[in-house]
């Protein structure tokens, strides 16, 4: 017989366990998925995640769909852990790379050191200004922040295709929806000759440091986790919960902003409509199985990274649309939250007969 | 550009058709957080939905079985939600999200097959009647079974949770689980009741677009009609009728950006598109302030995780 007990206290080694109980069964999951459409499972779970990585070039595209990933996942945990449900990271991350491939383009045909870091600012600010939107409307007026936040998504996307269609497409582009190349001063250095990864990998590690300095060691960051635990006590301790609102959005879209200025400045090098693979909303997921924790982000990162690889391997391998990458997504989501069962209750197999023998 | 009766008789006809989605998968989710749960994977349903009941209609050629299919499978795809929410007390945004993202990858996966195939075309009734009335003719006649249907569930809707003891047992459990489980209710059977339902009505509103209002296939082709509708259900202040109001405004919104592209309103078609989701952050704002007003409505358990310790 199985009995179900209400735990008292979250044990931490399952905490940080459970992420892999949740991806060992998302792999088992996609082998399923695979066998059921008709492929062999090992043999495509094996172009999933074993081909992309098997060389230099494929870690260095995995660090590079990794580096989005954990920048906009950073932001974010500041708001999920403290109750904000910011889930339009994703227009943050456009209208980001609106504001600072606006900048890039102004210094199309010039060059200077001093370029890059003005792009980069610019798309942290965009990023912010465009998060202050569902923040300012949730603490002045009440409105919930999901729906908000989500529909500026769209609302960026359609600025952006406006932008690269109209007024800033590029005047020798035949009128392609696409802009002017930035000019070389405006794009991240890349690391290795010969491989896409970018410095923006470092902004990226900043964050995660900076993330783990101002969560854990600042008043800020302990008013962050307060109010996640409990609205209330955060109001008794006398904390001004709308400042915090606004903080967290700030630092969540400005992440998101940076995410997509390193896009654009890296492996883009120019606005066009499709700037991100829904980086925004995939960044969710990496922040839930990186435990809201600034070092299990980067390990999340890496793992939802390779969703997107397998998925592109395998389209080219096996023919299978490259959403599938968003199926294994959805997955780990989905086992992560059950496996959190576990968590908070404690499942115990009770032998029966020995209980019968005590009666 | 003449503007005369008939034409605006037709406008009304297609803003109706536009809005039908909407009414579906906002009355299913509707029923869904009168309960107390908050579904956020309406889009992912709904996507589900459209592949489901283009499938079934290429392969088995029946339209009917087309359509319950698309609203079983609705089901099927909301039981995973269910189950984790209910009985695993998981989280109901961060569940509803990955529903969403999982739907969309999967409905992709499943109709790798059957993108470029054409759609059958779905009988409509009175045909001969739209035709011989002016005006009234294009607004009440010549349209499919479901939008009737959808075009009456906001009444039957209101109807349930109103006057039928059903209802009151729904908003009950939305509103107090803790008085209602000491009641005697089961609330987490009555919460896995109003998940599915809302499932089945999303997969409605998915098929409807796949078989009906573009009768194809297309890759994420509910583009984003899934969130409007979740929207629409606070713009509605959770009321069934509203939700109607709502939903023809949204359809209203819609087909008039695509006459306005068409008389070459100089206005750049972007910024038409971008007004459906405008408008809900304007109407979201101007509900929310007041917010005696906002919380006199609002399920007040809605998306709180219920445990009955056993």
């Amino acid at each position: 017989m199985i009995k179900i007990e209400k735990r008292n206290d979250v044990p931490m080694a399952l905490y940080f366990f459970t992420p892999f109980i949740a991806i060992i069964l998302t792999i088992l999951g996609g082998g399923i998925i695979f066998y059921i459409l008709g492929f062999n499972p090992i043999e495509a779970l094996k172009f999933y995640f074993i081909t992309p990585i098997s060389n230099l070039y494929g870690l260095s595209e995995l660090l590079l769909k990794a580096t989005p990933l954990c920048l906009i996942a950073i932001g974010l945990s500041f708001c999920f852990k403290s109750n904000n449900w910011n889930i339009g990271a994703e227009g943050q991350l456009t209208f980001g790379a609106i504001v600072g491939g606006g900048v890039a383009l102004l210094f199309y045909n010039q060059e200077g050191f001093y370029i890059l870091p003005l792009v980069i600012l610019a798309g942290a600010i965009g990023g912010m200004i465009f998060a202050l939107i569902p923040a300012i409307l949730k603490t002045y007026f009440n409105t919930n922040e999901i729906l908000v936040s989500l529909m500026l998504v769209y609302v960026s996307k359609l600025l952006l295709d406006y932008l690269v269609v109209g007024p800033w497409s590029n005047p020798e582009g035949f009128n392609f929806p696409e802009t002017r190349q930035f000019s070389n001063s405006s794009r991240m250095p890349l690391l290795f000759e010969g491989l896409r990864i970018h410095a923006g990998i470092f902004l990226a590690l900043a964050a995660v440091m900076l993330s783990w300095f101002i969560l854990y060691k600042t008043y800020l960051g302990f008013q962050i986790k307060v109010s996640g635990l409990s609205l209330k006590t955060a109001k008794y301790a006398g904390f001004k919960g709308k400042t915090m609102i606004l903080v967290v959005f700030m630092i969540s879209g400005a992440c998101a902003g940076l995410a997509g200025v390193g896009e654009i400045t890296g492996p883009i090098g120019q606005l066009h409509r499709m700037i991100s693979p829904d980086y925004g909303f995939t960044a969710i997921i990496v922040a839930f199985l990186g435990r809201l924790n600034p070092f299990g982000i980067i390990f999340a990162s890496l793992v939802v990274a390779l969703t997107y690889l397998g998925a592109e391997t395998a389209q080219i391998f096996l023919q299978i649309p490259k959403y599938t990458g968003q199926v294994f997504q959805g997955m780990i989501l989905f086992f992560l939250l059950a496996s959190d069962y576990l968590l908070f209750f404690k499942v115990k197999i009770l032998n029966l007969k020995k209980n019968e023998l005590r009666h | 550009m003449s503007l005369d009766i008939s034409f605006i008789g037709i406008l009304i006809g297609s803003i109706m058709a536009s809005s039908v989605p909407l009414i579906l998968a906002a009355s299913g989710e509707l029923i869904t957080e009168r309960s107390g749960v908050l579904n956020l994977g309406v889009e992912g349903m709904m996507i589900i939905g459209a592949i489901s009941g283009f499938a079934l209609m290429v392969i088995t050629d029946n339209l009917f079985i087309a359509i319950v299919g698309s609203m079983l499978s609705g089901v099927i795809i909301s039981l995973i939600f269910g189950f984790l929410t209910q009985s695993l007390l998981t989280n109901h945004v961060a569940t509803g999200l990955a529903l969403t993202i999982f739907g969309i990858g999967l409905s992709a996966m499943l109709g790798k097959n059957f993108v470029g195939i054409p759609g059958k075309e779905f009988p409509i009734l009175f045909s001969s009647l739209r035709e011989s009335i002016p005006f009234f003719g294009p607004i009440l006649f010549g349209h499919s079974i479901v939008l009737y249907f959808a075009f009456a569930l906001p009444f039957l809707t209101n109807y349930f949770l109103k006057k039928t003891k059903l209802g009151l047992v729904v908003r009950a459990v939305g509103d107090s689980p803790v008085s209602a489980s000491n009641q005697g209710i089961n609330v987490v059977l009555v919460r896995y009741c109003c998940i599915l339902y809302g499932g089945a009505m999303c997969g409605l509103a998915g098929a409807y677009l796949s078989l009906i209002y573009t009768p194809q296939w297309i890759e994420n082709m509910t583009a984003g009609r899934g969130w409007i509708a979740l929207a629409l259900v606070v713009f509605a202040t959770w009321s069934p009728i509203k939700v109607l109001i709502g939903a023809l405004i949204f359809g209203g919104i819609t087909i008039l950006q695509l006459h306005m592209q068409a008389i070459g309103f100089r206005i750049p078609v972007q910024f038409l598109s971008a007004l459906p989701y405008l408008m809900t952050i304007i109407v979201l704002v101007v509900i929310s302030r007041d917010s005696r007003k906002i919380k006199l409505n609002t399920p007040t358990s809605l998306g709180r995780i219920f445990y009955k310790e056993k």
